[in-house]
């Protein structure tokens, strides 16, 4: 079974430091941009201010779990229309679909939190620490004064972000001005600091240490995304056919036979996965681009042209080996794949616009209480009751008034109130007992069932809405 | 270091002849090494630990009789009680409010009205749904009534509500349980006249009816039962006698259940709540019962 004459292999590994370097380039400075758009938006939009009146918060996106309501802007979603989050989560995974089979693993390379927290944790330890080779050996170098107060000053910063990323979390879920001002008090909720607890905590440690090993052996999505892409998709490669055999001494003998790789380890010494894309496609590449940049910097200074490490389709990769030009990239991207992922994210988005225009803010259901299903009443009159929810989704309160249609001989009376008209608090919701009597031998009373049509009105508002239900009878 | 090759899972691609395997073959087929991280080898044996902890702490292993009980005391039951002491306490001051408040005027205050019924209706599915029903609609086979009509045998009012809820009807426990007997007709009456009486019953109550036999019962009502029923079959609610010329019938309105309570007699008996329940719980009840659709 297993050779004797060598002991076993461990079945496991230290992880192995990455030192990434500092690259200059046109994926770098991509990068930095959305490391700053992203983070902007998730640390200033808690602050953005929204006037929706007295009665609502005026917190321009605020997820309220108390009050169970969505507020965005000039949106606010109730628990029942949770299709909206439904459609957008919709939307965001065929967003993602769309992008996979387009571009491979953008999403890990540019967006992802776990990739935007790591490239500002990294960038930090370089203006600390110095750039790879000076963290190479402060990392070699046995513990000294130096030593210490480096780690520690990178330790207290990213502790600082790490705080800040946790602390501006929960001011999506509460108004931002008096929690921060609960927090500096010592008087927020114990749930707020435990949360920040918890966020700070994951974000020191798997920016700071586990970094790369999060996307390796944590995260389930770079799994699910290799089943997405196809020979057209677009992803970092390493043109092997144009850079092997490698060599680095380009003056020595048999240089002439040596490919374009001069084996300066640049692509390998920027990535921050610690990888080396020269292994060809690989689980861990998060397609950063940061080794494109490396290498064509190189390809520059030593004259040749740049591309030995670019994004390509898999299926490029016999047409450039025979010596014919590549597909255009727009090729790659237009396809029947990727078309019809646009389509349905832009028809799902076109519903959800569409909804959230029509949709009235004023709305009803009726449950009919069915024990028993009705009553008779001591003048023989037959009474069903309904439970009938009325929804006033704006910011003052307004008089409900109720009606039915369909059945002309029955008479509508409402639990608690003296005329049919009932006052629903602003942006609340309220639960009405409703009574509808037939009267003794009328054809609803004699009737096993009969069809009707609650109505609600709310005064100066053009638009009544309605929900249909059943009376129930005396008959069988 | 980084600009060494990878022996971690992360870097190697699977067409390398030369990646370092476990050194097992089947059959020919060798299993490359993919080494675990460290890190989580050693999450594994913290779990571990933790699970010891745990062991210790909390309640862990199962023995014949029991478990081990862990040196926290942590109890689950314990924990239960004290959550419901936690409510027992926050509900107090409303039942306070309760007890203050006269029953006629509860439903005017909402917050209070509000916490009656709902309270009120919990002590129902636990106290009364047994005889009247989940939804309160009674049982006329067994004589249960129905508490959401506009019918009421010894008065609809919040106040004749909680009374009865409080003492019962013609129960042993309390002296001032409601209280009435109607005579069994049966050994008083001949056949014939019982069968007139249901007839003249069925005649004001707008029923089918032999005209000729209602017209013998008349007579027989006006000296038997109007003395309790009314004279026009109104009922008396300080008796608790039903009304007998509505639509609403407590054992049911057809012949053969009128003869069969005229001829036997009926005798309902509820128990009384006073020292079941305390009063403001029974005030709750009556608050609940009383905005079922059918309170005066």
């Amino acid at each position: 079974m297993s050779s004797s004459d060598s002991p076993p292999p461990s079945l496991y590994a230290a992880r192995e430091p990455v030192f990434p370097r500092r690259v200059r380039g046109s994926f770098r400075t991509l990068k930095w941009w959305i490391m700053a758009i992203t983070l902007g938006i998730y640390y200033i939009t808690p602050w953005i201010r929204w006037d929706r009146g007295p009665d609502l918060p005026d917190q321009a996106v605020l997820v309220d779990l108390a009050s169970r309501r969505f507020f965005f802007f000039w949106v606010e979603i109730w628990p029942h229309e949770f299709y909206f989050v439904a459609g957008l989560l919709i939307m965001a995974g065929l967003g993602l679909f769309l992008f996979t089979s387009a571009l491979g693993r953008v999403w890990c390379g540019y967006a992802c939190p776990q990739t935007v927290w790591t490239d500002l944790f990294i960038l930090v330890e370089r203006w600390i620490e110095g750039d790879r080779n000076a963290r190479v050996r402060l990392w070699r170098q046995g513990w000294s004064l130096r030593k210490v107060r480096l780690r520690l000053t990178k330790w207290t910063t990213w502790l600082v972000i790490a705080v800040l990323t946790g602390g501006a979390w929960v001011f999506y879920f509460t108004d931002a001005p008096t929690l921060a001002r609960d927090l500096v008090n010592f008087s927020a909720h114990p749930v707020a600091y435990g949360t920040i607890g918890v966020l700070t905590a994951t974000t020191f440690l798997f920016g700071g240490f586990a970094r790369e090993q999060i996307c390796i052996y944590a995260c389930p999505w770079p799994r699910i995304q290799a089943a997405m892409m196809d020979e057209d998709t677009l992803t970092i490669g390493y043109r092997d056919w144009r850079g092997e055999p490698r060599g680095k001494h380009r003056k020595a003998e048999g240089a002439e036979n040596l490919g374009d790789c001069i084996d300066c380890n640049a692509c390998v010494n920027v990535c921050p996965m610690g990888i080396d894309i020269r292994d060809g496609q690989q689980l861990a590449c998060i397609t950063c681009g940061l080794c494109i940049d490396a290498c064509d910097e190189v390809m520059d200074r030593v004259g040749k042209p740049r591309g030995l490490i670019g994004y390509m389709a898999l299926s490029d990769e016999e047409r450039e080996r025979a010596g014919k030009p590549p597909v255009s990239p727009w090729k790659h991207v237009f396809r029947p794949r990727t078309v019809l992922y646009t389509t349905l994210w832009a028809a799902v988005g076109a519903a959800l616009v569409v909804a959230l225009f029509i949709r009235s803010d004023i709305d009803m259901s009726v449950s009919p209480i069915r024990n028993p299903t009705y009553v008779t009443l001591s003048d023989g009159a037959i009474r069903n009751t309904y439970d009938v929810r009325l929804r006033n989704m704006q910011g003052e309160a307004r008089e409900f008034t109720l009606s039915t249609t369909g059945a002309p001989s029955v008479s509508l009376s409402l639990q608690g109130e003296e005329g049919l008209s009932v006052r629903v608090p602003a942006d609340e919701q309220l639960n009405q007992r409703v009574y509808i009597t037939a009267p003794a031998g009328s054809a609803a009373a004699e009737a096993a069932r009969t069809e009707l049509r609650i109505w609600a009105g709310v005064e100066g508002a053009s638009d009544r809405i309605y929900a249909d239900t059943v009376f129930n009878g005396s008959g069988q | 270091m980084a600009d060494q090759k990878k022996t971690t899972s992360g870097g190697r691609a699977p067409q390398d002849r030369n990646a370092p395997t476990t050194g097992h073959v089947w059959d020919g087929i060798e299993e490359y090494n993919n080494p675990l991280p460290r890190w989580w080898l050693w999450t594994f044996y913290l779990t571990i630990i933790w699970a010891v902890g745990y062991m210790i702490l909390y309640p862990a292993w199962p023995l014949v009789n029991s478990a081990t009980q862990g040196i926290l005391g942590y109890d689950t039951r314990e924990e239960i009680q004290q959550e419901i002491a936690r409510f027992e306490a926050a509900n107090e001051t409303w039942f306070q409010r309760l007890n203050e408040t006269p029953l006629t005027e509860i439903a005017a205050d909402e917050e209070l009205q509000d916490f009656a019924v709902n309270a009120g209706g919990s002590i129902f599915s636990a106290q009364c749904s047994q005889c009247h029903g989940s939804g309160a609609a009674g049982l006329q086979a067994s004589g249960y009534p129905n508490l959401l009509d506009d019918d009421w045998l010894w008065g609809g009012t919040i106040e004749d509500i909680h009374q009865t809820v409080r003492y019962g009807i013609r129960n042993e426990e309390y002296d001032q349980a409601r209280n009435s007997q109607m005579p069994a007709f049966g050994d008083i009456l001949s056949e014939g006249e019982i069968d007139a009486v249901v007839h003249h019953v069925r005649n004001i109550s707008g029923q089918e009816h032999d005209a000729d036999l209602a017209a013998e019962g008349a007579e027989v009502y006006a000296a038997q039962c109007a003395a309790c029923h009314g004279a026009e079959g109104g009922g008396n609610q300080s008796l608790g006698a039903p009304t007998l010329n509505d639509a609403i019938w407590l054992y049911g309105g057809d012949v053969e259940t009128i003869r069969e309570t005229v001829t036997n007699s009926r005798f309902g008996v509820m128990p009384g709540f006073a020292d079941r329940l305390r009063d403001a719980e029974i005030r709750a009840v009556a608050a609940y019962v009383h905005q079922l659709g059918g309170g005066e």
